[in-house]
């Protein structure tokens, strides 16, 4: 494992070494193939409300995952429990529970010629951000906060600043001679103002940084001041009537529709038959312009890993390419369900078999400032918040809460809130006419500015 | 001290001599009060998939949360290693909030006296495994027999048995072990060119006989399978404000958003809730009298204790339309001097504790169901329900209706796609104007989220009429 730069303790040999021995138990204790994923963290996180210190919260922990086949049983059992007793527990347990289920002839884990680990610093891992000396952490929180409260006199009230820190350190070990490992770590930095207009109505909005190093974060001057601008925007709210009008997202909003993206690409939804885009590869299912990639291998991101949960080298796939479908999402298990293969996507947890995750998901961007995406809506509502989670992926009905700006002639005027927009996102995904230049990571999915025709507001 | 010969005493060999000691390093440093939380969980979860057990499993984790409280400050720090030196540790680290002179917890505890919620005769968590998969595999071929338009069965049987002990510098001593079991089918049915999707659940602080007797898994699964079949020729939802008739049970999600989180008292004390400074104050109709009851037995959002060993209660939100109270945990019981309610809950102890709703329902009224259904021109007869969010703030929340039907001249007619309401929460409930006889609370599948912590509920209500609602739907 050559991921990452810091030198290898004796706490990391312990670990990689319990991950190895539990596999080689299982085995010897009956298991045809076994997988363990240990995992071992610390955080903190600091809140400051009003300018005092509101809440400290510092600690570690660590578990350990097991998962075991007999032929084509498989079960799984979890444990924080690292004593002698409760390794042993974890171990027999899983082996009694693999002779209960199924068996299936697409389990197993990947076969060996399939595995393996970007090589590479990766740029996960940094140990400044737990650098800063307790007084410092609340520093940062504190100027979070008094950046958005003193942005204007309507802000009235907060929520608090924060300033969070975590690394993890994760070893995944399999019956097929994997055993790998990586460290990551992240930061971040956030403020939730809360603002008063003349009639005592309040409105609350909020902004956050994050990086994986503390070198790397945005000041939290800027966090503050982008908390007070987005929460300012909205004081003054009403509803609207009733109508069809062209919508355009922000980045923040048009992210949660690239999330519905990875949803019903998603293999597991696939092979259920949960999916609106099932049976659609090599189909026209999003505009012309829309080209949506999964990356796990971009350095320093935030969906970035050397391996799957699985042990499979993660990839960069191309999953919608000019509007059509190219790649499902997909692990070992329901590649083999759907014939093809995996793309690298497994996601493991303690218990259970792996899911799918994504890596760093995000939507191409194109080259239209939001600005100008904006001065081309005669009518239309700028939308900057989704309330609830009302989105049916097997039939791609949509409809959630919004709250935004209404926009005439080109400007954002007046904001709108207690209404909601509705459509289905088959038709949705084609009526994108404008994606922005304004691509950011704040996670691993992100999309730019998009306008989406079509849909309707529901209000008065 | 109690000799209560818990767990916590038995396999990790705790002292209560220890439990001083930890409270002590807590309160080194000073502040008001300091608690330990300890928590031992196990867990089953078993899923059937395409008609097979395609994964079972097993966990355990423990751990312990050590909380110093020094005015509005919260320090707090947890270990999953139980050694006395790890705890200690942890202490330390909480203790950090405070700056003062060391103070000393009160000599001794007193264990309140619990309710017994859940007695159960042989807690889920002690079935056999075999027992389990057989549920599940009943499930699955219940909800293909019911039509054969039904193509995918998803069917899941989950429990766990929470033991806890929860030590405060006050003298409070609380032990609970509470068990937990959960069922849900979710189904795909296909015809033609046209899916559709259905869910069913439920459960709640019972042992595995309630599926065998009370709620079985043809139960759900039929429940699961006749929403996927009705999705099938649903039409476009309405869009605009209209009435809305809401179905008994777990529509009482309208209240855990319109009114249950805003009444936290978190955000009252600190004044950033949109019902901040409104007790004593018209938010609903006089026909609507809402509770917070944590004391209902065996139900999925009820508890013995507290996750900070206060007994729970049945406490009055809205009486007659005019807000009462507000729902607190010992933080904001004592900052805003007002009653603590025992709501204080966490989802482990990896977590702080905060005020949390447990089952929020609304009182039976006088109308029948059918009246109110007779009574509406046009509008919506929403039944069931996804999940739903609030902005506390400003008092938006939405709900989106899962099966939902069109009422026309009094009568129910066609199924609806999905669709969201969205309304304004102090002045949601003051246009319930029918409120029926049926109260009913949901199934037992409510899980709440706030501020990334999870943890279960129950929500209830009889037939409701709000005479304007926002239905969002795309059809004119």
């Amino acid at each position: 494992m050559a991921t990452n730069t810091q030198t290898v303790n004796e706490v990391d040999a312990e670990l990689r070494d319990l991950a190895a021995s539990v596999v080689s138990r299982a085995v010897k204790a009956g298991a045809t193939a076994a997988e363990a994923v240990v995992r071992e963290g610390s955080e903190f996180s600091t809140v400051v409300r009003m300018g005092e210190v509101e809440t400290l919260k510092e600690s570690g922990s660590r578990a350990i995952g097991l998962r075991t086949f007999l032929g084509q049983r498989a079960a799984s059992t979890y444990s924080s429990d690292f004593s002698k007793d409760g390794i042993q527990r974890l171990i027999s347990g899983a082996l009694e529970l693999a002779r209960v289920t199924s068996e299936d002839i697409y389990s197993g884990i990947p076969e060996p010629d399939r595995l393996g680990s970007l090589q590479g610093d990766l740029k996960l891992y940094y140990d400044d951000v737990y650098s800063l000396p307790p007084e410092e952490r609340i520093e940062y929180a504190r100027r979070a906060e008094r950046a958005a409260l003193e942005a204007d006199p309507r802000m009235k009230n907060s929520d608090g600043g924060t300033f969070d820190a975590a690394v993890g350190h994760k070893v995944l070990a399999n019956s097929n001679g994997f055993v790998g490992e990586f460290r990551r770590s992240y930061c971040s930095v956030s403020a939730a103002p809360i603002a008063q207009d003349e009639n005592g109505n309040m409105q609350r909005d909020q902004w956050y940084a994050l990086a994986r190093t503390l070198a790397k974060l945005e000041s939290p001057e800027s966090v503050g001041r982008e908390a007070a601008r987005r929460t300012l925007r909205r004081l003054g709210s009403r509803k609207i009537k009733s109508t069809q009008v062209p919508i355009v997202l922000d980045p923040m909003v048009a992210e949660s529709i690239l999330d519905n993206v990875f949803e019903a690409v998603n293999g597991d939804a696939i092979y259920r038959q949960s999916s609106f885009l099932v049976n659609k590869l090599g189909e026209q299912v999003a505009a012309s312009n829309i080209t949506v990639v999964d990356d796990g291998t971009m350095p320093g991101g935030f969906g970035t890993e050397p391996f799957d949960g699985e042990g499979v080298p993660t990839r960069r796939t191309v999953v919608i390419e000019n509007g059509v479908l190219k790649s499902y999402l997909l692990n070992t298990y329901t590649a083999k369900k759907l014939g093809l293969k995996t793309t690298g996507n497994a996601s493991r947890g303690l218990a259970g078999t792996p899911g799918i995750g994504s890596g760093n998901f995000y939507l191409q961007k194109g080259d239209r400032t939001p600005q100008q995406i904006i001065g081309d809506v005669k009518q239309g509502l700028y939308v900057f918040q989704f309330l609830g989670f009302g989105v049916n992926m097997v039939t791609g009905d949509f409809s959630r809460g919004v709250s935004g700006l209404w926009i005439e002639n080109g400007e954002l005027t007046y904001p709108v809130e207690e209404v909601t927009v509705a459509g289905n996102l088959k038709d949705m995904l084609n009526n994108i006419s404008e994606i922005g230049n304004d691509l950011e990571f704040r996670g691993s999915t992100a999309a730019p500015t998009l306008r989406i025709d079509g849909m309707t507001i529901a209000g008065e | 001290m109690t000799q209560n010969q818990n767990l916590f005493f038995q396999k990790f060999g705790i002292t209560p001599n220890d439990l001083q000691r930890y409270l002590g390093e807590a309160l080194s440093a000073g502040g008001d009060y300091a608690d330990l939380y300890f928590e031992y969980l196990t867990s089953t979860s078993i899923s059937v998939d395409e008609s097979i057990v395609k994964s079972a499993s097993q966990g355990i984790s423990a751990g312990c949360g050590v909380r110093v409280l020094a005015g509005e400050r919260t320090g707090y720090a947890y270990t999953d290693d139980l050694a006395p030196e790890k705890i200690l540790r942890a202490a330390r680290t909480a203790a950090l909030i405070a700056r003062g002179p060391a103070k000393s917890p009160i000599e001794g505890f007193k264990e309140n006296l619990n309710h017994q919620l859940y007695p159960i005769a042989s807690p889920s968590a002690d079935a056999d495994i075999a027992a389990k998969l057989d549920l599940v595999m009943r499930a699955d071929r219940a909800a293909r027999a019911y039509d054969p338009r039904i193509v995918q069965v998803r069917g899941g049987y989950f429990d766990e048995m929470r033991q806890i002990l929860v030590i405060g510098s006050d003298g409070t001593f609380a032990t609970d072990v509470q068990p937990m079991a959960r069922f849900s089918v979710t189904t795909i049915a296909k015809s033609g060119e046209s899916s559709a999707k259905g869910a069913a659940g439920g459960g709640g602080r019972v042992g595995i006989d309630f599926f065998l007797t009370d709620k079985t898994p043809e139960h759900f699964a039929q429940d699961a399978a006749r929403q996927a079949i009705i999705q099938l020729n649903a039409v476009e939802a309405p869009a605009g404000e209209m009435e809305v008739v809401l179905g008994p049970g777990w529509p009482g999600i309208l209240l855990h958003e319109a009114i249950g989180h805003g009444l936290e008292a978190d955000f009252n004390r600190k004044g950033t809730s949109a019902f901040s400074g409104m007790l004593g104050k018209r938010v609903a109709s006089d026909k609507c009298t809402v509770v917070d009851n944590g004391t209902l037995p065996s139900r999925r959002g009820s508890i013995n204790v507290d996750d900070e060993g206060s007994p729970t209660q049945n406490t009055v939100l809205i009486e007659k339309g005019i807000l009462k109270g507000y729902l607190s945990d010992k933080l904001s019981a004592r900052l805003m001097r007002m009653p603590d309610t025992g709501n204080g809950r966490r989802e482990s102890y990896a977590h702080i504790p905060m005020p949390r709703m447990t089952n929020t329902y609304m009182l039976a009224g006088d109308d029948s169901p059918e009246d109110i259904i007779r009574s509406v021109k046009r509008g919506v007869y929403a039944v069931n329900f996804g999940g739903g969010q609030v902005d506390i703030t400003n008092g938006k929340f939405v709900f989106s209706a899962s099966e939902a039907y069109m009422i026309e001249n009094g009568h129910v007619t066609a199924p609806l796609k999905n669709c969201t309401l969205i309304g304004n929460g102090p002045d949601a409930l003051t246009k319930v104007s029918m409120v029926g006889n049926d109260l009913q609370l949901d199934e037992g599948v409510g899980t709440c989220g706030k501020d990334g912590q999870s943890v279960p509920v129950g929500v209830g209500i009889p037939t409701l009429k709000l005479d304007s609602m926002t239905v969002g739907g795309t059809a004119r």
